[in-house]
């Protein structure tokens, strides 16, 4: 079981924590602009990478609040701990972030302005 | 008391013959298998049973072959035993682990009718008929066939029975802690690594499997540490660390699981070993301890060598024979014939010369030399050096052993074959460092082709592997190991020490490298002659691992599932390394390529009832009642889970049956009046100036100008487009709205909502409230509902033009000030009554008696369902199933055409939402109005097609109306729009077609004339 810090309550054990999956997915304008295709990889494709990955984890048995974690997949190190609406500092999760095959997807395009500046954050 | 040469290079002292761990003074009397033994106190169940030259303690899985006693810990894969009596039972524990206490009563198990003689030895017989993956070859056709074939195997399969009384009596407890520092393993080096950690201040707690520290050292006789027996070692340190503030130690406590982030679950046995338990302690307690740094010193597992014949009772592990000499004052046997392939196993010869047994040693290599091989021939050993095993012989018990030269790989017999008599084989085929919790924890393993063993490698955790687990077989060099991770360990927690001498160790110099000999050549053909097993638990022998690998399992993970390797209660802890060699050697690979399986907790088997705690019956999930509950009881009323609510199901009066209580409450809702506790609704209270913006983006419709004191339906997409709940919310304020949720979807409701007002939409400024437990609602419903509330008191004009349908008023019944909604789930004139929780009851029995001249009926869930169902309304949950959107549900009308963007939008475009087979709500009428379709029954067009059958879909909800006189049912049907006025099959399991007719879902009061009265 893991230890996760929750930036609002302190260290706590993953019981009192749900995984909320992929940070960073970016939600695109339902303006009907981009295609089926594109929206399919907001809606629909998850990564699931062996190694460094961002995902969102929510304090549901504490405080309630939503944020960003950046997890080993195969040492389940704890790489990063970063708010909500924000984008890693560490290197190795900037990294990940940049490198992302959804940083040049029409979908993350098609996300509002403001969203996908902050790295987007749903 | 018996003298021994020491070591050449060890100091003067002479080793000396330990003290047994018994207590000669305590006699201790117990039952096996309906016979009275007696045995002392520190004894195991297995030490006093081979005290009483009792070998025979169980019959095998597959074959009913009697089996006896093969090691002296939690490795033992023969030795299971049912414990206790009635609700007591435990089946399958380790006759090596259980401690003997006053009027112990033990059972073998998988004999029938006795261990002597046993029916299904005849297994035995047919053994060339029960070759690996038997059940998979033979039972696989015809399929139909396999229910019958599997209630068979299922009995005749298995090991122990379960209690027969499934009510466990006893108290089970969990315990969290946390610690600096936690050693799994109290022997020597776990024993070390505790003190030295200890002595910088950090906290520690110390578990081991055993009822006394010291691990294996308190099997051997001949080791000195520092200028004390080893013994007396063991007790200073224990005595030391004991009177360690900073230092917990948990006997009996087996650490069986290590998960992420040091996390690791430990069993404690804290009173089994008690003849009766004391009131205020448990019978075991579950630990769950999170470490900052881990030091591992799990010991390591002696393997056995596979030679025909190494099943019978008599045939032990060498290491676990000295351990019965010398901590038990057992010797297993009178004329011993010790086969090995390492140096080690020459110590069991001394320790049985020494307790006076004839003494033969087979050793597989052709030339090992060394001062213990000296020590064997001085004291008048026999050593066939070259020589194996070959078979072993006897009908209970080893009688008879073939010993034969072979060649120096062990691949053949080179020689003539001898015949000896005895009763006794000490085995050794090398040890294995016991991996399981570093594996546990994802860390890796290295093979060392010396040593032939898997050794620990990387880890994710901060954690150390010391002493025999790590492959340092040698104790100097495992104290050593202990020091300096007692050291490191303590200093990771931000504790310093100093480090302490490591104490000198005497014992005869030996080398730890076996002869690689994994298969014992018996001189018959593969997969014929006698059996020499791998797998001792399951049953699985040197041929069965051969022949799977000619089948083509290759695959260590196919291997193990196939021939059920390493699958038993053992987990393989003696036979895991055996069979990947022999598999290895089978496909022509190297063992590190071959790999191993993967190790999962639990390390032993744990009792379940310890993970459950208290956690049991009414603790187990808790319950919700309303505040109208009590009176529900009073009147008889039948309950549902909904969720982890009970709400009242239907009220049955007089001896009625659930049907005629349905009926009389359904149609006294639509004729006087019917109360319903709806207590139970998901409520949310939502405040902020964004809140009408919020709700616009949430639900498909538009919400921004809803007027003050308005209701309003809406419908909640994922999305993906598909519905995920409903409700009424209604306009409280301007920026203030109370919420209406289903039941069952409350607390997900709510966690989506504050998900995307803080992932999403943290722009928008809106506070969520569950209120669901705040308010106590009574829905009143029926054409007298009206006139129940005058006469209940309400303080404000009911009529419809001053109090319009979907729309909510504040103000007093009967002096309880109320939140009075005029919504609908019946289509009846209805009002949903929200009053402060705590005046629920008060309510609830007002409207009750201000009702009784009005023909008011309370109605429960079921009713309720039905009401609904007669007016075609869905509930989310069962009518959707997360793959159904609104067009599907005939509901286009609640989907805003005009709004940017709700959630669910863009995914409602998307083309295979147009697809003409999608699955669509209609209603059917039955062709026997009587009749009442099974929910979940399929829908075919042509009920004489050929199987498979094309299914349309499934009815979803079905009810008698006794509104209507006649069954109703929902269903979601592929393309069923299109299919109105359509017949469609039901074809039963009974073999009879039920036939209905596709219809519109609203069945009563279509038009919705009843809404005002």
């Amino acid at each position: 079981m893991l230890i996760i810090t929750c930036p609002f309550c302190g260290p706590r054990d993953e019981v009192e924590f749900a995984c909320g999956g992929e940070a960073h997915i970016a939600r695109p304008l339902a303006d009907h602009k981009i295609s089926d295709a594109d929206f399919a990889d907001y809606l629909f494709m998850r990564d699931n990478p062996k190694g460094l990955f961002l995902e969102r984890w929510r304090h549901s048995a504490g405080c309630r609040r939503w944020f960003n974690v950046a997890r080993d997949t195969v040492s389940n190190e704890i790489v990063e701990i970063y708010p909500m609406g924000s984008l890693p500092v560490k290197t190795a999760a900037k990294t990940t972030y940049k490198t992302s095959w959804r940083r040049d997807t029409a979908a993350e395009k098609a996300a509002t302005p403001s969203r996908s500046k902050a790295g987007g954050s749903k | 008391m018996v003298s021994r040469s020491a070591a050449s290079g060890s100091p003067q002292t002479k080793p000396q013959r330990a003290v047994a761990r018994i207590d000669q003074n305590a006699p201790v009397n117990f039952t096996f298998d309906g016979r009275s033994y007696r045995g002392f106190a520190g004894d195991t169940l297995a030490s006093a049973l081979l005290a009483n030259n009792v070998h025979l303690v169980g019959r095998s899985f597959k074959y009913h072959r009697p089996r006896g006693i093969m090691a002296a810990g939690s490795e033992e894969p023969n030795a299971l035993i049912r414990l206790g009596k009635g609700a007591y039972a435990e089946p399958n524990l380790r006759a090596t682990q259980i401690e003997i206490f006053e009027g112990l009563y033990a059972e073998s198990q998988n004999r029938t009718p006795s261990l002597k003689f046993d029916i299904g030895a005849i297994n035995s017989v047919l053994d060339r008929f029960f070759p690996a993956g038997f059940y998979y070859k033979t039972f696989m056709w015809p399929a139909s066939m396999w229910m019958r074939y599997e209630h068979v195997i299922r009995h005749a399969a298995g090991l122990g029975k379960v209690a027969d009384d499934h009510n466990d009596p006893d108290r089970y407890e969990k315990t969290h802690a946390h610690c600096d520092i936690l050693v799994a393993g109290g022997g020597a080096t776990g024993l070390m690594a505790a003190l030295q950690a200890a002595k910088s201040g950090t906290r520690v707690i110390l578990a081991d499997e055993q009822n006394e520290f010291g691990g294996w050292l308190l099997g051997e006789a001949d080791i000195m540490i520092g200028d004390c027996p080893a013994f007396n070692w063991i007790s200073d340190i224990v005595a030391e660390l004991a009177a360690m503030p900073n230092v917990t130690l948990l006997p009996r406590t087996t650490v069986f699981g290590y998960l992420d982030h040091n996390y690791l679950t430990l069993n404690e046995r804290a009173t089994d070993h008690l003849p009766s338990r004391p009131a205020h302690l448990p019978r075991q307690r579950l630990w769950k301890i999170r470490a900052k740094q881990v030091i591992i010193a799990q010991g390591a597992h002696e393997r056995p060598l596979v030679f025909a014949g190494n099943d019978l009772p008599g045939v032990m592990l060498a290491g676990a024979v000295r351990t019965y000499i010398n901590r038990y004052g057992v010797c297993p046997g009178q004329r011993a014939i010790v086969v090995c392939n390492n140096d080690d196993a020459y110590r069991t010869a001394l320790d049985l010369h020494h307790a006076g047994a004839h003494v033969v040693v087979a050793d597989l290599r052709a030339k090992a030399t060394g001062p213990l091989m000296r020590a064997v021939r001085d004291a008048g050993i026999e050593i066939l050096q070259g020589h194996a095993v070959i078979a072993a012989y006897g009908n209970h018990r080893v009688a008879r052993v073939e010993i034969a030269p072979v060649n120096d790989a062990v691949t053949e017999i080179s020689g003539d074959i001898d015949h000896r008599d005895c009763d006794l084989i000490a085995m050794s085929g090398g040890l294995s460092p016991a991996v399981h919790l570093h594996s546990q924890a994802r860390g890796k393993l290295q093979w060392d082709d010396a040593k032939l063993c898997f050794r620990p490698s990387a880890t994710h955790e901060p954690s150390f592997n010391i002493g025999a687990c790590n492959g340092s077989f040698d104790l100097s060099a495992g104290l050593k190991e202990a020091v300096r991770a007692g050291t490191k360990a303590a200093s990771a927690t931000g504790h310093k020490t100093t480090a302490l001498d490591t104490p000198i160790v005497q014992s005869h110099k030996q080398s730890w490298c076996p002869l690689a000999a994994w298969k014992i050549p018996n001189g018959h053909a593969a997969g014929r002659g006698p059996k020499a097993f791998v797998d001792f638990q399951n049953d699985v022998t040197a041929s069965d691992v051969s022949l799977a690998a000619r089948e083509g399992y290759q695959s260590v993970e196919h291997l193990k599932r196939y021939t059920t390797t390493g699958m038993g209660t053992d987990q393989g802890k003696t036979s895991n390394i055996n069979a990947l060699a022999i598999l290895a050697d089978a496909l022509g690979n190297e063992i590190p390529a071959v790999g191993t399986t993967t190790f999962r907790m639990p390390y032993t088997p744990s009792n379940i009832g310890a993970i459950a705690g208290r956690d049991i019956g009414d603790l187990f999930d808790p319950v919700r009642l309303t505040r109208m509950d009590d009176w529900h009881r009073a009147h008889g009323a039948t309950f549902e889970h909904v969720g982890q609510w009970m709400r009242a199901w239907y009220y049955p009066q007089n001896g009625e049956t659930m049907q005629q209580a349905v009926n009389r409450e359904v149609k006294a809702a639509r004729t006087t009046a019917g109360l319903l506790d709806a207590s139970t609704l998901g409520k949310i209270d939502i405040r902020g100036r964004d809140a009408a913006e919020f709700l616009n983006r949430l639900y498909t419709n538009a919400w921004r100008k809803l007027g003050i004191g308005k209701c309003r339906y809406g419908l909640m997409l994922k999305d993906d487009g598909m519905v995920m709940d409903d409700g009424v919310t209604t306009r409280i304020g301007e920026n203030h709205f109370h919420m209406t949720t289903t039941t069952g979807g409350a607390a997900g409701v709510l966690d989506w909502m504050e998900e995307w007002l803080q992932t999403e939409w943290p722009d928008l400024e809106v506070y969520l409230t569950s209120v669901t437990e705040q308010w106590a609602v009574a829905t009143l419903s029926g054409p007298n509902a009206g006139k129940i509330l005058q006469d209940a008191g309400i303080d404000f004009d009911l009529s419809p033009a001053e109090f319009p349908f979907m729309s909510m008023k504040e103000g007093h019944i009967g002096g309880l000030a109320a939140r009075i909604f005029r919504i609908s789930f019946t289509g009846e004139l209805s009002y949903e009554i929200n009053v402060a929780a705590r005046h629920g009851l008060a309510l609830w029995t007002r409207l009750m008696a201000a009702g009784k001249a009005h023909g008011i009926t309370p109605y429960g869930t079921e009713a309720m369902h039905v009401l609904r169902a007669e007016k075609g309304f869905i509930i989310v949950g069962q009518e959707t199933d997360g793959s159904v959107t609104p067009h599907d549900l005939c509901m286009n009308w609640i989907v805003s055409k005009t709004k940017p963007d709700f959630i669910g939008k863009r995914a409602l475009a998307r083309h295979t939402m147009e697809y003409d087979d999608r699955k669509q709500l209609v209603g059917l009428l039955c062709s026997d109005p009587s009749t009442v379709i099974p929910e979940g029954a399929h829908a075919v067009l042509d009920p004489d097609q050929p199987l498979p059958m094309k299914m349309l879909g499934q009815v979803t909800s079905s009810y008698f109306s006794p509104n209507c006189g006649r069954s109703i049912a929902m269903a979601m049907l592929k393309g069923g729009h299109a299919l109105k006025g359509q017949t469609v099959f039901f074809p039963m399991l009974d073999g009879s077609i039920l036939k209905a007719e596709i219809v519109d879902t609203a069945f009563f009061d279509p038009k919705g004339a009843r809404i005002n009265g």
